[in-house]
């Protein structure tokens, strides 16, 4: 009877997950996952590399701060522990060389002044519609939480693996693809006007034109002027501008995990004590007060 | 329950208050005289996680109160200003957020621990649908707590669910409204939800107190299901229940802690870190994980009155659990067809979570049309049938025969020991 349920388990799981196999096939075409990359962030001990982080911030000031908001970020951030770790004197160098909106002034009028460390980084444009206005339509996502708010779906079994491996870079590695991923279109796409080929994008027309080319942005640190850097260094800043107190969460991690392992070691022991006489004599009567 | 020793006051303190409030005798008959069986294993220590995720759901959720901001132009920006500039305010966000995850976890396992070895029958129903209200509470509070960061998916989340209620006929559509504040979801939906999120918790906690005074009324059921007969049958509740908890929790709050500190997004959403864009709908809506099977099987229904009729079902049909078993049996250890039953249930319900993650197109809708159909077949036709179908295996004549090994147990039911494996 048991042999007979288990075989009938078998079949009625079995008929479940045939039924989503053939269906994987017959799904819209999606883009493909984008490839790993080598994160100094990654696994339990990983942290952020602050020249990667300078290197990316640069990559975002010349290239992408001329059509991507940074709205949740003050430039206080940038000489932060666990982020690009600027000076406060750079940090404020940097602020201002940025021309933000502030007032309104004695005449009740709003005016420009040279940014300062307290203030956010000021968006490219006014609002949305201006945005969209003068790119064609397309709207720039601000990229605050970017390597956050993107991600793929790698699907069975791989989303469990990934809560052992601690993989938490789909953001990051998805912006490094999109970076990389502007390849001449097959033969018989259609690709809508205004629109580039992507591989990684899904539907693969994103409006975003190619952002960055080998040799655009210049490194003074010796670093490798490619695309394939450039997309690491600056998807590795988006993850530090979206997750900016990950050293800090690592770093007290461990330390919680390692008094939390003492700490259950010793109840375990404790409760071993307690029960000893109940499991090794379970014919006496125990004290029910102690 | 006899046996009960009882409190003997010792500071002067005590004793002056023993006399105008007995609280010092109520704590002690409570949760350190109270009678526990023997042979609990660990699948019961989930009782006392689920009181510690409460209380951490609890504080952690009133300090982020403290630094939130419910309006539909400022919330979003509110939960990154504590994820970034509030003291901790990142450790509070992902302990609230995964806690949401681990109660539920916890809750499930709970339930199916409850299920395993027949908690509901006789005379535990009262202290059943209890746990039954608990859940459907928790289902709600964790709803409302979804929507409140006001990302993408909580705005879609919002919309979805409180539409189910315009399947209703006639008063569908008056209800939506009513419950939105307006004919959308928008800022009044919003400011109920964060207030319903604040109240829920405390009735939970209420009930919570019911339902641990209807366990200490009928006693804590075990894994024979027989119940203590006599003082060897059972031990104090401190120390040894509590320092068994206690360890537990230790286990527990290991992996909570791997969540929080190494995977703190795995178990959200990145479209949450979208802020809501009603004119922009994203491209797979999906709950929670801890909502999958149920969202698998609204979906599985073709008729959206009827879904939503099949979606509630699926919860309430556990308060009539104690009725709809028919066997007089608790432990599934001594009812073969129904542990096998029962087992693919649960392989069932975690099977409608993976199809509730995915599109609902082709194999998927049919595999969770089967899987839609064995749930509720479970209860309706499986469950009451096998009381009267199966042959259970002897059962110990008490918990501590069960202990002392299978011998006793021969000799004294007079029939050869059960070669069943647990």
């Amino acid at each position: 009877m048991r042999r007979n349920l288990s075989i009938m388990t078998a079949f009625l799981l079995g008929a479940a997950l045939s039924g989503t196999a053939t269906l994987t096939a017959c799904a819209q075409e999606e883009p493909p996952n984008p490839p790993m990359q080598t994160w100094s962030f990654a696994g339990p001990f990983g942290l952020y590399d602050p020249q990667q982080l300078q290197r990316g911030f640069k990559i975002y000031r010349e290239v992408c701060s001329n059509c991507h908001s940074l709205n949740l970020l003050s430039f206080r951030n940038l000489a932060d522990p666990g982020g690009p770790e600027f000076t406060q004197a750079q940090a404020a160098a940097i602020a201002a060389t940025f021309q933000v909106t502030d007032g309104p002034n004695d005449q009740g009028q709003m005016f420009k002044r040279p940014g300062k460390i307290s203030d956010n980084f000021p968006p490219p444009f006014a609002n949305e519609q201006a945005a969209r206005a003068a790119l064609g339509g397309g709207l720039p996502p601000d990229m605050s939480d970017l390597a956050k708010a993107r991600s793929y779906d790698e699907g069975f079994p791989w989303f469990i693996i990934d809560a052992f491996t601690m993989y938490d870079a789909q953001g990051p590695d998805y912006i490094h693809a999109i970076i990389n991923g502007y390849v001449t279109a097959p033969a018989g796409f259609s690709q809508p006007p205004g629109t580039y080929y992507n591989e990684y994008f899904p539907g693969h027309a994103i409006k975003m034109p190619p952002p960055l080319h080998a040799g655009q942005v210049q490194y003074t640190d010796g670093t490798p002027e490619t695309l394939d850097q450039y997309g690491r260094d600056v998807a590795a800043f988006l993850m530090w501008a979206s997750e900016p107190k990950l050293d800090e969460r690592k770093r007290l991690g461990f330390q919680v995990m390692i008094f939390l392992i003492v700490f259950t070691g010793l109840l375990y022991f404790t409760k071993k004590k307690i029960w000893h006489d109940v499991e090794r004599h379970p014919e006496l009567n125990q004290p029910h007060a102690s | 329950m006899s046996g009960h020793p009882t409190y003997q006051p010792q500071s002067p303190f005590m004793k002056w208050m023993e006399r105008r409030l007995p609280i010092g005798s109520l704590v002690y008959s409570s949760f350190v005289a109270y009678p526990t069986p023997r042979n609990l294993n660990y699948w019961w220590t989930f009782g006392g996680i689920l009181s510690f995720m409460l209380l951490v759901q609890i504080v952690t959720g009133v300090v982020l109160a403290m630094h939130y901001t419910p309006n539909v132009n400022l919330a979003f920006n509110s939960v990154e200003g504590i994820m970034r500039d509030v003291n901790y305010g990142w450790l509070l966000r992902y302990i609230h957020a995964t806690g949401a995850s681990f109660f539920f976890a916890a809750v499930y396992i709970h339930i199916a621990r409850g299920m395993y070895y027949g908690s509901y029958k006789e005379p535990r129903e009262v202290l059943w649908i209890l746990g039954v209200i608990l859940f459907l509470l928790m289902v709600v509070t964790g709803f409302m707590g979804y929507v409140l960061p006001w990302g993408q998916m909580s705005y879609w989340a919002a919309t979805v669910i409180t539409n189910l209620f315009s399947a209703l006929p006639v008063v569908g559509h008056g209800i939506v409204t009513w419950l939105w504040g307006g004919y959308a979801v928008g800022n009044p939906t919003l400011n109920r939800f964060y207030s319903l999120h604040y109240l829920l918790p405390f009735i939970i906690a209420g009930v919570v107190v019911l339902h641990v005074w209807a366990l200490h009324m009928v006693g804590q059921n075990n894994p024979t299901g027989v119940e203590p007969k006599t003082e060897k049958d059972t031990v104090a509740f401190t120390p040894y229940a509590t320092v068994k908890d206690a360890f537990f929790v230790g286990v527990f709050c290991i992996v909570f802690a791997y969540f929080i500190f190494y995977i703190p997004n795995y178990l959200m959403h990145s479209d949450n870190y979208i802020p809501a864009n009603p004119s922009q709908t994203p491209t797979h809506i999906v709950p929670e994980w801890y909502y999958l099977p149920f969202y698998a099987i609204l979906r599985a229904i073709p008729n959206k009155l009827l879904g939503v009729c099949a979606l509630g079902t699926s919860i309430i049909i556990l308060a009539f659990m104690p009725w709809l078993d028919t066997s007089p049996v608790r432990s599934a250890n001594y009812r073969p067809l129904f542990r096998q039953f029962l087992l693919i249930l649960f392989a069932v319900v975690i099977g409608l979570g993976y199809l509730g993650s995915q599109e609902p197109v082709g194999g998927y809708v049919i595999a969770a049309r089967l899987l839609t159909a064995y749930y509720f077949a479970f209860f309706f036709i499986i469950l009451p049938l096998l009381g009267l179908l199966e042959k259970p295996k002897p059962l110990p004549n008490s918990i501590s025969e069960s202990v002392l090994g299978k011998g006793a147990s021969a000799g004294a039911s007079g029939l050869p020991p059960s070669g069943g494996k647990k």
